[in-house]
């Protein structure tokens, strides 16, 4: 059964291969997109249950026996990724069904969300160097384009900077794998890896683990995150919460393998690194997150302060902290996402950019008010919603690592986060309406469907904590212990 | 030989990084062009020029083939950054379209938009 795990990279590229061809029949491409997401999710969901009975699952392609060939790896780490990315896919698509416009679903766009998840997916799960930036590529491709359809001119603006960014980025990662590939002679990580722990981490080693920190910072917005801000608030809502929930975690999540499979011997130079740009981003983004008045702007420096505090417990390196990542990791993907569509629908509504030019939404929306006020408390980390358990777990490992400055750091930042998004609320939501019933918007169903799938699994994942804690457990000793990946690749 | 293609693909990602500096977002997009051309001369490089014959399969000594395996990737990413201009060659010509400038001065952005 080990095939099924090309299937969550493999079903949306076919998928979107097949809608390209039925580009006037939208009812039927969103019929298949959906059928199509829901059995990734499933395959997804059953991929995390057997490799948490059976443990780490492996693809070799055409036969080839790793070293030598191309291979997927799925252990609890990807599998988790994997799902929830795919369960946030879903809903996005779900609120673009009522939000996006014949004229954008006309032009393939089902498609390229299509090939935006078998990009991200595949990078969640390929246990190959080069392979990683294949996936990174197909990933960015489909988001080149995302974020330009539609040609408005903001858009157009902000996406040759993110273009140019990201291929400048992208560059750094063949140049990075061209000095490890000189060194060690091989892609595969595991053997990479392997050879890394036979060898000794040289100092060109530590180097060239340098250039890689430099790509995924510029990736997922680690301190590099000065383009963030502005490709993310140019595309239309439902794309921006595709962004916002999965491209930076792409780049975490390549930061996180890179630096706990490989580069793990000079912990006093890589993750030192990690930890001061974490810091620092958590500062910058914290400053960003209040100094502003534009919504979108506010919510994209929100997105910067949880990268940091993800980052955090990569520095720390503590089995409490990669737990309190990984369950971060996944109640970020679902509150970013969650607080994109809100903000992206705020604006629909009233036509406003900035919150002090709202007021007393909640008269007119008191649902849509109410889950604004839940994803805020969620981020902020109160307890039964999903940021808790993350904040603790993080908090917890920091502590046993001594690193305090970060922990305060951390923290402080939540803070701000419940700072700037406790302003937004207070201003847009509460006060006299600016929107009489006449001239109210009604939310569509499509809308309020998807925002309340998003809310139902902040709880379950605040509340089902317990019921998630092995997978996670598993998925956190798989990346403190690599010997556990080396041996499921190389020695089986 | 490989001091010698190093120093090229240094000249080329100097001559890359200046493209990229200078204002016309057509120069931007050579510059990219240049740096990918650059990091597949390195790619090469690092995988040891010509040490022995051209790869065929076989059961003869090892030794005495050309890595393959870069070539491999380099095909691989030449493919990637041909899309990818392709890409940011039609999203510069339709933002000069709609914007009507190619400077990247111009499309810094507003505060207010």
């Amino acid at each position: 059964m080990t095939n099924l795990i090309v299937l969550p990279m493999a079903l949306p590229i076919i998928i979107g291969i097949i809608l390209i061809f039925l580009r006037p029949y939208i009812k039927t491409q969103r019929a298949i997109t959906v059928i199509g997401l829901l059995t990734t999710i499933g395959i997804s969901g059953y991929i995390l249950q057997s490799v948490y009975t059976d443990g780490i699952m492996r693809l070799d392609f055409g036969g080839w026996q790793p070293p030598f060939g191309i291979l997927f790896v799925a252990d609890s780490f990807s599998a988790i990724l994997v799902l929830v990315a795919t369960i946030v896919t879903l809903i996005c698509t779900i609120y673009a069904f009522s939000s996006i416009g014949r004229e954008m679903e006309n032009m393939y766009f089902y498609s390229f969300v299509n090939f935006l998840l078998a990009g991200v997916n595949g990078s969640f799960l390929t246990g190959d160097i080069f392979n990683l930036y294949v996936n990174f590529e197909i990933m960015l491709l489909a988001s080149y384009v995302l974020i330009v359809l539609g040609g408005k001119k903001m858009q157009l603006r902000e996406s040759i900077k993110y273009v140019v960014i990201n291929i400048i980025s992208s560059w750094f990662f063949l140049v990075g794998i061209a000095y490890l590939y000189a060194q060690l002679g091989t892609l595969n990580m595991a053997h990479i890896s392997q050879l890394i722990s036979e060898s000794g981490q040289t100092p060109l080693l530590t180097i060239t683990s340098l250039v890689f920190l430099v790509v995924f910072a510029l990736k997922s917005g680690l301190l590099l995150y000065f383009w963030l801000p502005g490709s993310y608030s140019a595309p239309p809502t439902a794309v921006a919460a595709l962004f916002g929930g999965l491209l930076t975690k792409v780049g975490i999540y390549s930061m996180i393998r890179v630096f706990t499979l490989i580069f793990y011997h000079e912990t006093q130079i890589t993750h030192l690194a990690i930890g001061i740009l974490a810091g620092a981003t958590l500062i910058a983004g914290s400053i960003g997150a209040v100094a502003y008045k534009d919504i979108r702007q506010i919510v994209a420096y929100n997105v910067i302060i949880a990268v940091g505090f993800i980052l955090v417990g990569l520095a720390v390196m503590t089995q409490e902290a990669f737990e309190g990542s990984i369950y971060y990791l996944m109640h970020d993907m679902i509150a970013k996402s969650l607080l994109f569509l809100l903000a992206g629908t705020m604006i629909t509504v009233t036509g406003e950019k900035r919150f002090d030019n709202m007021s007393g939404l909640i008269r007119n929306y008191p649902a849509f008010g109410w889950m604004f006020f839940i994803v805020m408390l969620s981020l902020a980390g109160v307890p039964p919603l999903s940021g808790f358990i993350g904040k603790v777990l993080v908090g917890q490992g920091a502590i046993e690592a001594g690193s305090f400055i970060l922990l305060a750091l951390a923290f402080i930042s939540s803070i701000f986060v419940l700072y700037s998004l406790l302003r937004i609320f207070l201003n847009s939501f509460w006060g006299e309406t600016i929107i009489s019933f006449e001239d109210e918007i009604p939310l569509r169903k499509g809308w309020m469907v998807s925002f309340g799938l998003l809310t139902i699994l902040m709880f379950v994942l605040g509340l089902g904590a317990e019921y998630f804690a092995p997978y996670v457990a598993d998925a956190a000793y798989t990346l403190m212990n690599p010997q556990v990946y080396i041996d499921a690749v190389l020695n089986d | 030989m490989e001091t010698l293609i190093t120093i090229l693909s240094g000249v080329l990602v100097t001559v890359g990084t200046y493209l990229l500096l200078s204002k016309s977002i057509l120069r931007v997009v050579l510059g990219t062009a240049i740096f990918s051309h650059a990091a597949h001369l390195l790619i090469i490089t690092m995988g040891g020029l010509k040490t022995g014959n051209v790869p065929i399969l076989g059961d003869e000594d090892v030794s005495a083939f050309v890595d393959p395996l870069p070539q491999a990737l380099i095909l691989t990413s030449i493919v990637i950054s041909f899309a990818v201009t392709a890409v940011i060659l039609t999203i510069s010509y339709r933002a000069y379209q709609t914007l009507g400038t190619d400077n990247l001065e111009e499309l810094r952005g507003s505060k207010y938009d």
